[in-house]
């Protein structure tokens, strides 16, 4: 990815988190009409992470997402058809109905999963380096996880062995201030994910999550590093999750307050506000924007609608190579 | 053939799948400078250098995960533990992502992945040095799990689990280590999933893993000094298990024990018991027996010790006892 940002970059980014936004929308009223299978936890709010970190990767470049993993997926450019297929428990998405939400993959786009455990993908992003660099190839490892997932012991074995094998990974915490129904000041020793770099001699940032230019900054300084082969670099990218830990989440404990102000600061008008004032482009372009990302959307689920749902002769398929 | 020992066949099956395939490499806690805790990884940093001998930090967890990853974009790692009770650690990823991201994914990827453990019981190493946990992941769909008894299986099932393309957890014992063999000097592989018929006989059958093989062995001579003769049958592959050839040689003598280093409680023996149970049923002559460790921690002294593990004694009394009905 080069370092100036265009004017078509930005505007890809803007679709990008609009398209995100939409999606998660969508899985709400999918929900209640009784079509998701299992559960679902969405991204809204923090769409500037994901579109602005996956904005500077290169084609070879790897990710590994987490429970909340549709934003990455999106903003990495998997099909949102397939996506919402897999969602609704169909043939046609990614996984064919086995994976759910939750395990989203596509490795032809450099997307090892999503996963279900918290901290999971952690050490499988630093194995994936390991794998890269015995094969000869530069890309590099973006591996998101959530503040909750830097108290897992996976989280400091993960950036001690790739520090001390100075592998090319990014990680990014994505800290939405709640780990479910723990505030993270309460359960987060030192106030900061981003100081734990310090630990293991890497470099450690904060950043505005709620910013797509100012994450896909960091994230392509860091990528950079990475891929000269100086190793690792760990950035906490705040940001708020709108919506409840899951859609089976009923009762919210947050703060209303605290969740209002957040919706102020909605990575998403912000841009808008941003590109308009800045002249990159007018409300009009971007209303054509939204519009097409909707139409994108209607796609997606009549897509996922018109799949099948899987035969049930293929639970006992791909268990083994 | 040349007489090898158990840590030799392993430590050259290593060598040649390394020099066969570039992608194949080795990770674990001292597996380089120091050749391995008991040697199994000797001289390879040597040969095939640091970045494919990797000497880690003390992270079970990440070791695992690292192991995971690479295997997810198409390299063969094989992971050395040192004790299978470490393991413990590194359960999030081999249970919840090596088995399962295959099948997650309905076949877009593969985790050809080979963690190499040694169980320990009998060295006086105490309750976290010494279980034999293999049964933990035969209990999961999604792994194979591989349990030599033999220099020769040892090597011919190493290779073979490199080249699978499924999770493979493989089982040696520290008490084989130093035992010598028959090993064919030409290339040797061991299909997994296929069982050994290692001593045959017509009274019993009796089917062992592991260390307890050789027990078995042992037992089966004493045995036949009475006219007895035992069928020692040894699976070499625990998951997937070769049932055809249990089943005939049940067929055919009409009783079974089963020896294991695991516990009994949802253990390996009773897994063996029971899928006998229900396909051989009306060829049984005798209630099937199982022979395990006695269901305690490992203590350390060695009387204590002595107590609790599989000996061939116990081996011999329950023949009998099965022989008795």
């Amino acid at each position: 990815m080069q370092d100036d940002i265009s004017r078509e970059d930005r505007l890809d980014w803007y679709r990008r988190m609009c398209l995100i936004r939409g999606f998660e929308e969508e899985i709400h009223n999918l929900n209640k009409a009784g079509l998701v299978q299992g559960t679902a936890h969405l991204y809204i709010g923090m769409e500037a992470i994901a579109v602005g970190a996956c904005s500077a990767m290169n084609s070879a470049d790897l990710l590994t997402s987490t429970h909340r993993g549709h934003g990455h997926c999106i903003a990495r450019g998997l099909d949102t058809g397939r996506m919402m297929a897999e969602i609704l428990g169909r043939v046609d998405g990614y996984c064919g109905g086995k994976g759910g939400s939750m395990h989203i993959t596509d490795v032809s786009r450099g997307m090892l999963g999503a996963d279900g455990i918290v901290g999971g993908g952690i050490p499988i992003a630093v194995g994936a380096a390991l794998g890269v660099r015995l094969k000869g190839d530069l890309s590099v490892v973006l591996c998101f996880f959530g503040e909750g997932a830097s108290n897992q012991g996976s989280f400091h074995e993960s950036l001690n062995l790739a520090a001390v094998r100075r592998l090319a990974v990014v990680f990014i915490c994505e800290n939405n201030l709640w780990a479910l129904s723990a505030p993270f000041a309460e359960v987060t020793a030192g106030g900061s994910v981003a100081n734990r770099a310090g630990a293991y001699g890497i470099p450690g940032e904060k950043v505005d999550g709620n910013d797509v230019e100012a994450v896909f900054k960091a994230v392509n300084e860091a990528a950079k590093r990475a891929r000269a082969g100086l190793g690792p670099s760990l950035l906490e990218c705040v940001s708020y999750r709108w919506e409840g830990h899951s859609i089976f989440t009923r009762q919210e404990i947050r703060p209303a307050e605290e969740i209002q102000q957040w919706k102020q600061r909605d990575p998403i008008n912000r841009y808008r506000a941003r590109l308009i004032e800045a002249k990159t482009a007018a409300s009009e372009v971007l209303g054509q924007i939204e519009l097409q990302v909707s139409e994108q959307i209607s796609k997606a689920i009549q897509f996922a609608k018109n799949s099948s749902l899987p035969d049930s002769e293929t639970a006992f398929r791909n268990t083994y190579a | 053939m040349r007489q090898t020992s158990y840590a030799e066949a392993l430590n050259e099956a290593l060598r040649e799948e390394m020099r066969r395939d570039p992608l194949v490499f080795v990770l674990g806690e001292d597996v380089g400078r120091m050749g391995g805790l008991f040697k199994v990884t000797q001289a390879l940093l040597e040969e095939f250098g640091p970045e494919r001998v990797i000497d880690t930090p003390i992270s079970e967890a990440a070791i695992a995960g690292a192991g995971v990853g690479s295997a997810l974009v198409g390299t063969r790692p094989v992971i050395e533990f040192q004790f299978n009770d470490f393991m413990t650690i590194a359960m999030d990823q081999i249970v919840n992502h090596a088995a399962k991201l295959r099948y997650m994914t309905n076949g877009m990827v593969s985790v050809p992945l080979v963690i190499r453990a040694p169980v320990c019981g009998g060295i006086s190493l105490g309750a976290q040095h010494s279980q034999s946990l293999e049964s933990w992941f035969v209990h999961t769909p999604g792994l194979k799990v591989v349990m030599p008894s033999t220099p020769a299986d040892a090597k011919g099932l190493l290779k073979s689990a490199i080249r699978d393309d499924n999770p493979v957890l493989f089982f040696e014992h520290r008490l084989l280590y130093a035992q010598t063999g028959e090993v064919p000097d030409e290339e040797h592989l061991v299909a997994l999933g296929v069982a050994d018929v290692k001593r045959t006989g017509t009274d019993l059958t009796l089917v062992a893993t592991g260390r307890t093989v050789s027990l078995a062995l042992r037992a089966a001579e004493k045995l036949s000094e009475e006219g007895i003769e035992v069928e020692v049958i040894d699976p070499r592959t625990l998951k997937p298990l070769d049932t055809h050839l249990i089943f005939q040689s049940v067929r055919k003598t009409n009783r079974l024990l089963v020896a294991s280093d695991g516990w009994s409680a949802c253990g390996y023996a009773s897994e063996v018991m029971a899928t006998v149970m229900e396909h051989c049923f009306f060829d049984l002559d005798a209630p099937i027996q199982r022979v395990c460790p006695k269901d305690v921690p490992m203590p350390v002294a060695g009387p204590l010790q002595k107590a609790v593990m599989v000996s061939e004694e116990d081996i011999v009394s329950n023949c009998r006892r099965v022989l008795a009905t």
